[in-house]
């Protein structure tokens, strides 16, 4: 097992730039996930780790190891697909034994090799079957068998679940972390479902447009996000962002939203006069009849254990995640109160996050 | 309830409309196979039942046809015929009943075997380059690519015959003229265009994830081509070779125009069977029967890949 390092990759295709400048480690047995919508460069950066692609600069390290011009079958390191890619012409075994023959293993070993991954992914009664035959879900523990048999440095792999159904996709993200948890195997992992992402990850990148706006744990990316961007992607319903103008000095420990001053953890450097906006988690919001700010009810969704409840304010419409227990009128005036060590400050013409005591601990910007 | 009878849904046909569809093909099949069965039944008729009119459907049939194919006689008188020993097989017979003696084997045989060498030999390099070229095409960054394709497709265009003159003096030129390295040249230049666009739809269809798990799996890209395209592709492979056999095994005007001797094909050899007194119709008649079997076996063959390739879009994904 290794670790990667990536150092300035970028890629362009034509005019088209698919990677700015990126730049990460994935420790030893880390599990890192990709995350962003289609196009934002994560595919392209996980396919030059693999070396499908060559990058227009940078530099990519295996274990040290500058690989950046090697060709695929040098790197020693296994992808699963999105599709799969079982090869159709191939059973099972054969499959799964594919990347043993390419270094010619002798025959016994590659079967009692197969058969011990085929054990592990308990896909054992299904060996000498045909790919074409299988159901999603063994196709993929197929897929897997293929990479994990070569125990090679590193798994990289793009969104193996994506054209899994809704239902099972949750067993398999299961299994996922479960078998990473038993080989401790750098894995890389592309996604565009912050579920998965946030289920299976020790840490995240969050790209967007060939950027990543943000590489940290789970954790860091919820509850301290680095840009707008990164805070709206994450979670459901999203971060609420109140929008309003003002200046800031380092030290400040409130702002004054609509005329109503709003506690704050306390902001470590200065802002220029400017649109700014204040980011409240949908759980980081409850309702007082005695706070000052006030919106008026606009509906409410019903979760079984919480709800939904979506408020028209004066900074506009904001989504709160609270107990089931009480029921709303639309049109009903509430008070709202925020749990002020979890708000957000963000620069809105840079989108990025205002450096405050939030983010103590964390690389920022 | 009413989806059975709806436009769009799909039901079991009934018994009827098999039945008539099942007669339609039989019907179908019948009229095609008429002329080959004509020729059939003519390469095992006596000359004189072959030209008699109206013509006999019932009749001797005689293996006359195949011995005028495949042997030179000269005419002799009975008496001398009637001194040989006796005959030692039923071609000798026959012969010999038209006061008539083998004198030796018929060219056909040689021209046979040309036409096998040429047209799978044709064939088999057609193929080879256009696997190699679809799949660069197919993969690969090519400058120009659609104007190459444009270019490779472009040489179909003009009726071949119509470059037989400057054809004829390159080959003359180039001692090319009457060698079967000539004619498999020339063939495969025609065949290789088709060749080239038939692949290319066919590995364009095949994804190119399984070339690049191989490559990560620790395969060069020959070696993943070799392993996990060809297997892939030989539906495709298949449909091309026959095309191309057909073409190549079928083609007369250049046969007739560049080859006259040692590499002449059996298309142009075939009308210049005379017998005496005109043509043996007989002996024609058998070498177009002897002339579609390669053909026949190449498809019954290929017919598991060929199949394979009318279900191939309903089988994926």
């Amino acid at each position: 097992m290794a670790e990667i390092r990536i150092e300035h990759l970028r890629k362009q295709f034509g005019s088209f730039v698919a990677v700015q400048d990126s730049s990460f480690v994935v420790h030893d047995g880390e599990f890192l996930a990709l995350l962003g919508p289609s196009g934002c460069g994560k595919t392209t950066t996980l396919r030059m780790i693999a070396g499908l692609e060559l990058p227009s600069s940078g530099k990519i390290y295996l274990d040290g190891e500058d690989v950046t011009f090697n060709r695929a079958s040098a790197r020693d390191i296994a992808f699963v697909f999105q599709l799969f890619a079982l090869y159709p012409h191939m059973n099972v075994r054969k499959n799964i034994g594919f990347p043993l023959l390419s270094q010619g293993m002798p025959k016994a070993e590659i079967r009692s090799r197969v058969e011990e991954t085929a054990r592990l992914l308990q896909i054992s009664h299904i060996l000498d079957r045909s790919v074409s035959g299988l159901a999603g879900g063994d196709r993929q523990r197929v897929a897997l068998g293929r990479a994990i048999v070569r125990r090679p440095k590193c798994f990289l792999m793009d969104e193996p679940l994506g054209t899994l159904d809704a239902e099972f996709r949750e067993v398999m993200v299961h299994e996922l972390r479960e078998l990473h948890n038993r080989i401790h195997a750098t894995t890389v992992y592309v996604t565009h479902d912050q579920h998965e992402a946030m289920a299976m990850a020790d840490k995240i990148a969050v790209m967007n447009h060939g950027v990543i706006e943000q590489f940290g744990t789970p954790q860091e990316i919820y509850s301290k996000p680095a840009t707008m961007y990164v805070a709206d992607f994450i979670g459901s319903p999203p971060m609420n962002f109140m929008r309003f103008t003002a200046s800031l000095q380092k030290g400040a420990r409130t702002v004054c939203l609509d005329g109503i001053d709003v506690a704050v953890p306390e902001v470590r450097q200065d802002m220029a006069e400017g649109e700014l906006a204040l980011g409240v988690r949908p759980e980081h919001i409850r309702f007082s009849d005695a706070a000052l700010l006030r919106g008026a009810v606009y509906g409410s969704e019903y979760l079984g254990t919480n709800q939904i409840v979506a408020i028209e304010t004066r900074s506009g419409l904001i989504k709160a995640r609270v107990p089931a227990n009480r029921n709303f009128r639309i049109g009903e005036t509430v008070g709202i109160e925020f749990n002020h060590t979890n708000l957000a400050l963000f620069d809105c013409s840079s989108g990025r996050a205002v450096d405050s005591t939030l983010y103590s601990g964390v690389r920022h910007g | 309830m009413s989806s059975a009878n709806s436009a769009h849904s799909v039901v079991e046909p009934s018994l009827t409309s098999k039945r008539v569809a099942g007669a339609i093909v039989i019907l179908y099949a019948l009229i095609t196979l008429i002329p080959l069965v004509w020729i059939f039944l003519t390469s095992i008729k006596s000359p004189p039942d072959s030209i008699s009119y109206p013509p006999k459907i019932v009749f001797t049939p005689t293996l006359e046809g195949y011995c005028n194919l495949l042997t030179t006689r000269t005419r002799q008188t009975p008496e001398y015929i009637a001194s040989l020993p006796a005959p030692t097989g039923t071609c000798d017979e026959v012969t010999r009943k038209r006061n008539m003696v083998i004198a030796g084997p018929s060219n056909f045989l040689p021209r046979f075997v040309n036409s096998l060498v040429i047209a799978f030999g044709s064939t088999f390099l057609a193929v080879l380059l256009g696997t190699l070229a679809a799949y660069g095409f197919s993969r690969f960054r090519v400058p120009l690519a659609d104007d190459l394709l444009f270019f490779i497709l472009s040489t179909r265009m003009m009726p071949p015959i119509a470059v037989a003159i400057p054809i004829y003096l390159m080959y003359r030129e180039l001692g090319l003229s009457d060698t079967a390295i000539g004619m498999i040249l020339l063939y495969t230049a025609v065949n290789v265009s088709l060749a080239v666009w038939l692949l290319k739809g066919f590995i364009d269809e095949i994804p190119r994830e399984y070339e690049e798990a191989a490559m990560i799996d620790g395969y060069t890209r020959l070696q993943a081509f070799r392993k996990v395209v060809l297997p892939q592709a030989t539906t495709g492979i298949a449909a091309t070779a026959i095309f191309c056999l057909i073409f190549a095994w079928n083609e007369y005007a250049f046969a007739a125009l560049l080859t006259s001797g040692e590499a002449q094909t059996a298309p142009p050899f075939i009308p210049t069977i005379i017998g005496e007194g005109g043509q043996d119709w007989p002996a024609v008649a058998a070498g177009t029967t002897i002339f579609l079997v390669p053909i026949l076996v190449f498809t019954i063959l290929l017919r598991k890949q060929l199949l394979r390739g009318i279900t191939f879009g309903a089988v994926r994904k």
